[in-house]
């Protein structure tokens, strides 16, 4: 299989601009005549099924949740880039470009990271324009602020809720593409299968989450927008119904996985309390706006944090990384903090935890400016933990956030397989091996509103292959594979539930697969996930039966797709024999402890094949190709 | 800790449904309220019965999911927050406590403690939005919004739509999750053109749906999990006068 990328020719600039100069067009009069299925109504999703509503096209739009503004979207608190430059502070499209280039390491694909930056200044306008009520300062403009691994200051936001503003943007355009006729909504059913006709997607095989009915859903072509796959460790900052079903679905059926292992941990989460935890809980990067990190100088230091004077206090990030300070980027962050606690300087319960502390923002600017900032973030930490971080600094630990990786698709946003794109977190290609803060709901409200409703038009026009009715025999095949698996589920009666594997499979992805990584380690995960898949399809149990609401049986089968991917995750982790950004194999590291990058052999997409239940993936390679960034070691001190 | 959890099962809409009394082992204080409910479902399912339902995904108070009665108040004894973040220690040793579905004509129940709030999205599909296609927005500076403005417009936004409101009310009143959303778009200039129409609109569709009217006991902004003002319903029922004064003329 050759990968082509499908990069338009022409310098860097100029791509998108001459690209969608040449792009086939479908007229508005033909637009009606396509159905395009949606799955997924987070930022990616929501913008994408409004725009393409608008263009005319018919539009299905899935959820899990009872209702599209629940998406998992909601949670991101932080903040969105964009490159206006309203500060003056010398940022440019170029500097977004290049910040994101750089942060991720140079593994992302450059013409696709480009673009983002390009259509980043729209996103801002749609969403304002949209009523989203982003944070202004007294003049009435609005207001940015910084976040990690950039020195200017690009980052818009509403509050700590800049996820759910910007979700209730989309969605709220979303609702009124359903009340135009145009987008069918279908709140509570889950994507379990593609439907694919000569090679081409044209639909689903769903479950009506509440009846349990198995239906099939053909379209002319099937995006997906499904969110990333950070619950494979059982414990991320993910919402709990996050999940990688349809991506693996797809994935079985022959689109292609690209950089699994590249999975971002995220420096500042609430550290982990129990092992009755359900999921970890984000404080956001803009903290690190104002909050000074460390942990005392010397091991074993119990003193209360306030008891503790300057000179006894370690600013690792400020002292090994001065020219960025806090505002490091988060694989940085992740693996200073790792460090400073492997050598015994960790505070709180089992001494994983570093301080976040704000004492000196609150001198410098008053209690009142800090809580405007912050104060739902401040909120949730009191209520989680019952401790005033106005008066004590925050404890916080690295956690898994983010899949940089995802399915593999060209310039277009289209997967190996004609016909289906994937937008969003779903997607691999934008941030490389590490991605920097607020470019997530960048990246997916620029893939939603302004790539796909193009790049979509182009395959449609080709119009290779018709849709299909719902009955075709590839449809009926899909669905009674789908009833089978989950009668499968259902009939093992076994002695353990679906939960209890999957925090097993978490475990086993922390500890080997998770801030550092080893071939030992690895290879030691891959037989131990392949244990557990085969336990698992012997020995769980889930109750009810699937013909009705089942919550059990929908954890069950979103386990089962965790624990095939879990093993691939390894398998890609092992093979890339370098350290970049989140990667980091402790073979491959610089003295001080940094990555340690190899692009003679590994400046390349790794995109994995399906090959078959129990049979060796197939690793592909998307050479990375760069014309304006230099490749080099990344600094930031 | 030790709790008995008296919860509502019920199999279907349909079917007639009870309370049932579960003792739980092994709570503790720093579990969440939903953590616990957890752990007596993986009890129940490991004995091949079927856990309790009930709906939640963030778990951080933000996706409005998650919607329990907890001992009476709708998301539980803690004013401003949501039942996923209700902790464990808002109870004591040996306590019972009964968990419920939110209740109103215009929630309909699914399954144990799962209820249908699709009512919400069909108010907002009535007007709860800005017409603005994708491309057509302008520079995003060419519009000053005064601060106070802007920061009124997001105290509404931050409804998370869970109905808690709802629940409360003894009317079933879905008044402040309607108001909040017209205030959310009427402060702001990009909402000013939709003004009128989406009041009237919105109002309509919230009758259409069931929801009872609105007697300002102010139970909803008492149970507010973002503690959304009740402020906000009488800035709607003036925005609803002058439409229909508006539309009369
Ligand atoms: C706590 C937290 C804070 C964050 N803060 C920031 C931030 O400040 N800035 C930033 O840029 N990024 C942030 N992020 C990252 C960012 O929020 C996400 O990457 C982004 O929102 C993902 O959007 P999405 O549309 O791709 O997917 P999601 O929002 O995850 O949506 C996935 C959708 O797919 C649906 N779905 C999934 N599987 C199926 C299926 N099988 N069938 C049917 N439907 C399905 C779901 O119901 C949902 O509608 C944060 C993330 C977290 C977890
Ligand atoms: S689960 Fe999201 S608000 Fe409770």
């Amino acid at each position: 299989m050759k990968l082509d990328a499908k990069i338009p020719s022409g310098p860097l600039a100029q791509k998108w601009t001459n690209y969608k100069n040449e792009i086939r067009l479908v007229s508005p009069a033909n637009k009606r005549k396509y159905d395009i299925i949606v799955v997924g109504t987070g930022l990616a999703g929501a913008s994408a099924a409004a725009s393409l509503g608008e263009l005319g096209y018919n539009v299905k739009a899935f959820c899990l949740q009872d209702s599209p503004r629940r998406a998992h979207s909601v949670a991101a608190q932080g903040g969105i880039n964009a490159a206006k430059n309203y500060r003056n502070d010398g940022d440019s499209v170029h500097r977004l470009f290049y910040d994101t280039i750089k942060g991720g390491d140079f593994r992302a694909r450059e013409a696709n990271v480009h673009r983002l930056a390009e259509v980043s200044l729209n996103v801002i306008d749609q969403a304002t324009a949209q009523g989203v009520p982003f944070a202004r300062e007294y003049s009435g403009y609005l207001a940015t602020r910084s976040f990690g691994g950039a020195q200017v200051s690009r980052t818009f936001y509403a509050r700590g809720q800049t996820g759910q503003q910007l979700l209730l943007g989309a969605y709220q355009a979303l609702m009124c593409q359903v009340s135009a006729g145009t987008v069918k909504i279908f709140p509570r059913h889950e994507m379990l299968e593609l439907v694919l006709v000569n090679n081409h997607a044209k639909g689903i095989v769903v479950r009506d989450l509440i009846s349990g009915k198995i239906s099939t859903v053909t379209a002319d072509a099937v995006v997906l927008a499904t969110g990333g796959y950070s619950n494979a460790f059982y414990l991320s900052t993910s919402g709990v119904a996050s999940n990688v079903t349809a991506s693996w679905r797809a994935h079985r059926k022959g689109a292609l996985f690209a950089n699994p292992c590249f999975t971002q941990i995220h420096p500042t989460c609430i550290p982990v309390s129990g092992d009755y935890q359900s999921k970890l809980t984000l404080m956001s990067e803009s903290l690190r706006n104002d909050g000074r990190v460390w942990v005392p100088k010397n091991a074993g230091d119990k003193r209360s944090p306030e008891q503790i004077p300057d000179s006894d206090r370690d600013y690792y990030l400020e002292r090994i990384y001065p020219a960025y300070g806090n505002l490091v980027p988060r694989d940085i962050a992740s693996r200073a903090a790792k460090r400073v606690c492997d050598e015994g300087r960790g505070v709180g319960p089992g001494g994983l935890g570093v301080f976040l502390d704000f004492r000196d923002a609150i001198k410098r600017l008053g209690e009142p400016v800090i809580r405007e900032r912050y104060a739902n973030l401040f909120d949730m930490y009191h209520e989680i933990t019952i401790e005033n971080a106005y008066k004590t600094p925050m404890r916080i630990y690295p956690a898994i956030h983010y899949a940089m990786g995802g399915l593999w698709v060209d310039y277009n946003l289209m997967s190996n397989l004609p016909g289906l794109f994937v937008i969003g977190e779903a997607n691999f290609s934008d941030h490389g091996a590490n991605r920097l803060g607020a470019s997530a709901l960048m990246q997916g409200l620029a893939d939603g509103y302004f790539v796909l409703p193009y790049t979509i038009g182009d395959y449609l026009a080709r119009n290779e292959v018709k849709r299909p009715a719902a009955d075709v025999p590839e449809a009926k095949l899909a669905e009674t594979e789908t009833a089978a698996r989950l009668n499968k589920l259902l009939s093992i009666r076994g002695k353990r539930t679906p939960v209890e594997f999957h925090k097993q499979l978490g475990r086993i992805l922390w500890d080997n697969c998770g801030m550092a990584r080893e071939e030992a380690g690895l290879k030691k995960a891959m037989q131990a996930i392949a244990a557990l898949r085969e336990e698992f399809w012997q020995n769980v149990i889930v109750p009810g039966s699937h013909a009705d609401l089942n919550m059990a049986l929908e954890r069950a089968g979103r386990v089962a797709d965790f624990l095939e991917l879990g093993e691939l995750l390894c398998l890609d982790a092992l093979e890339r024999r370098e350290s970049c950004g989140c990667h980091l194999r402790t073979e491959f590291q610089t003295p001080e402890g940094e990555c340690l990058r190899n692009d003679t052999d590994y400046a390349y997409v790794a995109a994995w094949e399906f090959t078959g239940a129990g049979k060796p993936p197939q690793l592909h390679k998307e050479p990375l190709v760069y014309e304006e960034a230099h490749m080099a070691q990344r600094s930031y001190k | 800790m030790k709790i008995t959890v008296r919860v509502w099962r019920q199999k279907k809409a349909q079917s007639a449904g009870r309370f049932v009394e579960y003792p739980v082992e092994g709570a503790n204080p720093d579990m969440s309220f939903l953590e616990m409910l957890d752990v007596l479902n993986e009890g129940l399912v490991k004995k091949g019965e079927e856990p309790v339902h009930f709906d939640s995904d963030c778990r951080e108070g933000i996706c409005g999911t998650c919607s329990c009665v907890i001992n009476g108040e709708a998301h539980g004894p803690e004013s401003r927050v949501t039942t996923c973040q209700t902790y464990m220690r808002s109870f004591k040793d040996g306590d019972t406590i009964t968990v419920e579905p939110f209740r109103a004509k215009a929630f309909p129940l699914i399954k144990d403690l799962v209820v249908d709030r699709t009512a919400f999205d069909r108010i907002i599909q009535a007007g709860g939005f800005i017409s603005v296609n994708t491309g057509a927005a302008p520079e995003a500076n060419s519009i000053p919004v005064p601060k106070h403005a802007s920061d009124l417009s997001m105290d509404a936004a931050a409804c998370i739509g869970c109905g808690a409101c709802v629940a409360s009310c003894k009317n079933a009143s879905a008044s402040l999750f309607v108001a909040a959303k017209i205030a959310h778009l009427n402060l702001l200039p990009h909402g000013k053109p939709e003004k009128d129409r989406r009041a009237l609109a919105m109002i309509q569709a919230m009758d259409a749906e069931g929801f009872g009217g609105c007697s300002v006991t102010g139970s909803c902004e008492a149970v507010c999990p973002k503690g959304i003002p009740i402020s906000f319903i009488s800035r709607m029922n003036r925005d609803y006068m002058v439409a229909a004064l508006k539309m009369r003329e």
